[in-house]
């Protein structure tokens, strides 16, 4: 920290309590004085928070098992994710605006926002660490096939990769290729198969027999 | 709506001290616009205590990058036309 680059370290200091970087002592002296201009009250911000954490994977994992089973809900799925997700019970969430795209035999989309770790959250959670880190961020876009393996994923030299960095106000969701051998699974097992990478777009889904443990 | 889905375009290859939502890496790039996503407050004064008012509309726009094709959501006031 700057306060003590003037001196040197020639001596022991108290412990930091916690795990509290200068990040966390931002943001609770920003919230500090927006509770105190009236901006925000402090039930909001925790209301907020509670909403947002309690989001899942499992939430973007219905809307895609449906679309799979279902055709013409998919169809509304692409055209409209909000409306989509109202129609299962679930919340896209205040503004920003949700897009799906789907994954076929010869498209494949990967997601990412290279300028901060813009993400579908009312329909998937908190992001991953990896989805912030500057490594993916950069490399999602310099060199998206070898990011890619490293995920596990080998495209097909033949399948056109498509990246979307979601740098506004639209977050992407995506929706998986239907995994082999799942033409017995009802809507619920699918969703099993259904991750959260998956739905970023660096995984395919989990196949039928692996999500059975 | 000044551009239609298929226009090429050029992002503005200009600097801009502040917050805004236009990576670097389109900056002065052609591109195609794929799909006009609607029009939405402005960032780049919304977030210095603005309204973002007026709105700007804000379209996903295509680019032939090296590796892959990307897809990039760029507000109206950063595109070029491109005759």
């Amino acid at each position: 920290m700057s306060e003590h680059g003037h001196h040197d370290h020639d001596h022991p200091h108290e412990p930091v309590a916690g795990d509290d970087g200068p990040a966390a002592t931002r943001a609770r002296a920003l919230e500090e004085l927006l509770v105190e201009k009236g901006v925000v009250e402090r039930e909001d911000v925790r209301r907020n928070i509670d909403w947002l954490v309690s989001r899942s994977p499992g939430d973007g994992a219905r809307l895609v098992a449906r679309a799979w089973v279902d055709p013409d809900f998919k169809e509304r799925l692409l055209a409209d994710a909000r409306a989509a997700a109202s129609e299962l019970g679930l919340d896209a969430g205040p503004s920003p605006v949700v897009v799906a795209v789907e994954n076929t035999e010869s498209v494949h989309h990967m997601v990412v926002c290279t300028l901060c770790s813009c993400y579908p959250r009312a329909l998937l959670g908190p992001p991953p660490d990896w989805y912030k880190s500057l490594p993916y961020r950069s490399r999602a876009v310099s060199d998206p096939r070898g990011v890619l393996e490293e995920f596990g994923l080998e495209l097909g030299e033949d399948v056109e990769l498509r990246v979307l960095d979601s740098t506004a106000d639209i977050r992407y969701l995506v929706i998986p290729r239907r995994p082999e051998g799942t033409a017995d699974l009802d809507e619920e097992e699918l969703a099993a198969l259904v991750t959260r990478d998956s739905m970023i777009g660096v995984a395919e889904p989990l196949a039928p027999a692996s999500a059975a443990a | 709506m000044t551009f239609a889905v298929g226009d090429r375009v050029r992002v503005a290859d200009r600097a801009h001290a502040g917050h805004h939502r236009t990576p670097g890496y389109v900056k002065g790039r052609r591109g195609r616009i794929e799909r006009i996503h609607g029009s939405f407050t402005n960032p780049e004064t919304r977030a210095y205590g603005s309204d973002g008012l007026p709105e700007v509309v804000l379209y996903q726009v295509a680019f032939e990058l090296e590796p892959a094709r990307t897809y990039v959501d760029v507000y109206e006031h950063w595109l070029e036309e491109v005759r």
